[in-house]
């Protein structure tokens, strides 16, 4: 891996983003928005929205990032820009890496506004630690980037790849304890969200939020997330192939 | 002193013979025009001497390497037909990128937009581009490498003739000065510009001669009629 092309791609991938403002300003806005609703939609029993809320900030970046990179890389593989970047010196790890800078600063910036929303605006319990919560959400973010970077090499159109959605995130988000907290759902339903990735960056949210010190869990929920991506992120750099018959 | 060495090269792809046994040399220092009709196996030989083809048999020898190693990769640039440039960045933002990707330095990416003609367009969004501005900001991309090997896929398609008489000369400035390129093309006016033609036919090679020696070899001073007489007497041989 060579830093200076890890900066370059990260640098071209931020630029991409930074002249998408509309993309940008959905990004950032529309999770502070989800969450306000459902703090009025629960205003009459606001345990179920301080349950919630650290559930969600767990599942935003997730969501987003999967979307926005699946995207991005059939776009890359449609426009020739892909095969052609292959050809030049840049190594499949610069070109991943490079994207998980980028992306991941957005995951960062998503991040703090939502949890600066939910705790300053909307009144969700403090977490044990600001800091942690969002290095949680910007591991959960760099999750969804690496599955969708894994899964876009499935897609051949832009259409295909947003299909993955309802196929791969929602059923994640059923299961991750969102909706249903995980020790209330039955064994093999509990069975399968363990399989799923997004469970442990939920479960380590609500660990984290409401608890006065940084429980073993939530590092230890930290550890499989951080597996789970460099797993996914290997799977999808083995999809970009230099060479094709 | 050749730049490219091909020896009995055969390409099949889903059950049809792409590439039919092609040998030939590329000199360094030269523009070797790759011409033939659409479909004919141009684009596919282009990606072979990049290494992104997969080949059935046969040697491919770039600058002393096998095709596809991975040292050539500083050294080869390769436009597609279609321009693959981003979109929603500006001009400069994508030929910085590709700077930076083969560790030119900054002065590189103004000297490759100008040389494409594009100087004053540097900072538009290469989306708003027209298809001829487009190839040209794609070329932009690869000379800023400044590769010793430049293999251009119909790099002059929908430029006004002014626009192609320029880029010609550019490629033989670029010739002149030590670089080798390989530049496909289907239309046959732009033979006459090329110090080396490879003329293609159906996956196999109808000729390796220079513009004059094609000439006299069919008899003809149009190489649009030398192109079909060669496809003539290779049919009448079967």
């Amino acid at each position: 891996m060579n830093p200076r092309l890890v900066l370059a791609t990260a640098w071209r991938v931020g630029g991409q983003l930074r002249r998408d403002r509309r993309t940008l300003a959905l990004a950032i806005v529309v999770p502070c928005v989800l969450l306000w609703l459902f703090s009025e939609l629960f205003a009459d029993s606001p345990m179920i929205f301080q349950r919630l809320a650290p559930a969600m900030l767990g599942v935003f970046p997730f969501v987003l990032m999967f979307l926005v990179t699946s995207v991005a890389m059939v776009r890359e593989r449609t426009s020739g820009t892909l095969e052609r970047l292959l050809t030049t010196p840049i190594g499949k790890g610069d070109l991943v890496v490079g994207y998980g800078v980028a992306f991941a600063v957005l995951a960062l910036v998503q991040a703090s506004v939502a949890t600066a929303v939910a705790l300053g605006l909307l009144g969700m319990d403090a977490p044990a630690s600001v800091a942690v919560l969002v290095l949680i959400a910007v591991a959960d973010a760099l999750l969804g980037m690496a599955l969708g970077l894994g899964l876009s090499s499935l897609a051949v159109t832009e259409f295909q790849a947003v299909q993955f959605m309802p196929a791969v995130a929602f059923p994640q988000i059923l299961l991750c304890g969102l909706i249903v907290p995980t020790d209330q759902i039955a064994g093999w339903l509990d069975a399968i969200s363990r399989a799923m990735p997004l469970r442990y960056a939920v479960e380590a949210m609500t660990t984290l939020t409401g608890a006065s010190t940084v429980d073993g869990r939530v590092w230890t929920d930290l550890v499989i997330i951080s597996g789970c991506v460099l797993v996914a992120l290997a799977l999808g750099a083995a999809t970009l192939r230099r060479r094709s018959a | 002193m050749e730049s490219i060495k091909v020896d009995d090269l055969v390409v099949v792809r889903g059950g049809a013979t792409v590439l039919d046994r092609l040998s030939f040399e590329v000199p360094a220092g030269t523009v070797t025009g790759l011409l033939g009709p659409s479909g004919s196996g141009k684009t596919t030989l282009l990606r072979v001497i990049v290494g992104v083809q997969k080949i059935t048999s046969g040697t491919v020898t770039v600058l002393d390497r096998p095709a596809g190693e991975p040292s050539l990769r500083h050294e080869v640039g390769y436009t597609t037909q279609s321009p693959s440039v981003y979109g929603d960045l500006s001009l400069a933002d994508n030929v910085r990128y590709y700077a930076a990707l083969y560790g030119r330095r900054k002065d590189a990416v103004g000297e490759a937009i100008s040389s494409v003609g594009l100087g004053g367009m540097a900072d538009r969004v290469v989306r708003t581009f027209s298809g001829g501005e487009l190839s040209r900001a794609s070329l932009a991309c690869a000379l800023v490498a400044q590769p010793a090997l430049l293999l251009l896929d119909e790099p002059t398609v929908g430029l006004d003739p002014v626009l192609r008489r320029d880029l010609w000369a550019l490629f033989g400035q670029l010739a002149a000065g030590g670089a080798t390129l390989v530049v496909s093309s289907h239309v046959m006016d732009e033979a006459r510009r090329c110090d080396r033609l490879l003329l293609l036919r159906e996956g196999r090679l109808l000729a390796d001669d220079t513009p004059d020696g094609l000439r006299s070899a069919t008899g003809t001073d149009d190489l649009d009629e030398a192109f079909l007489r060669l496809v003539e007497q290779w049919e009448v041989a079967g």
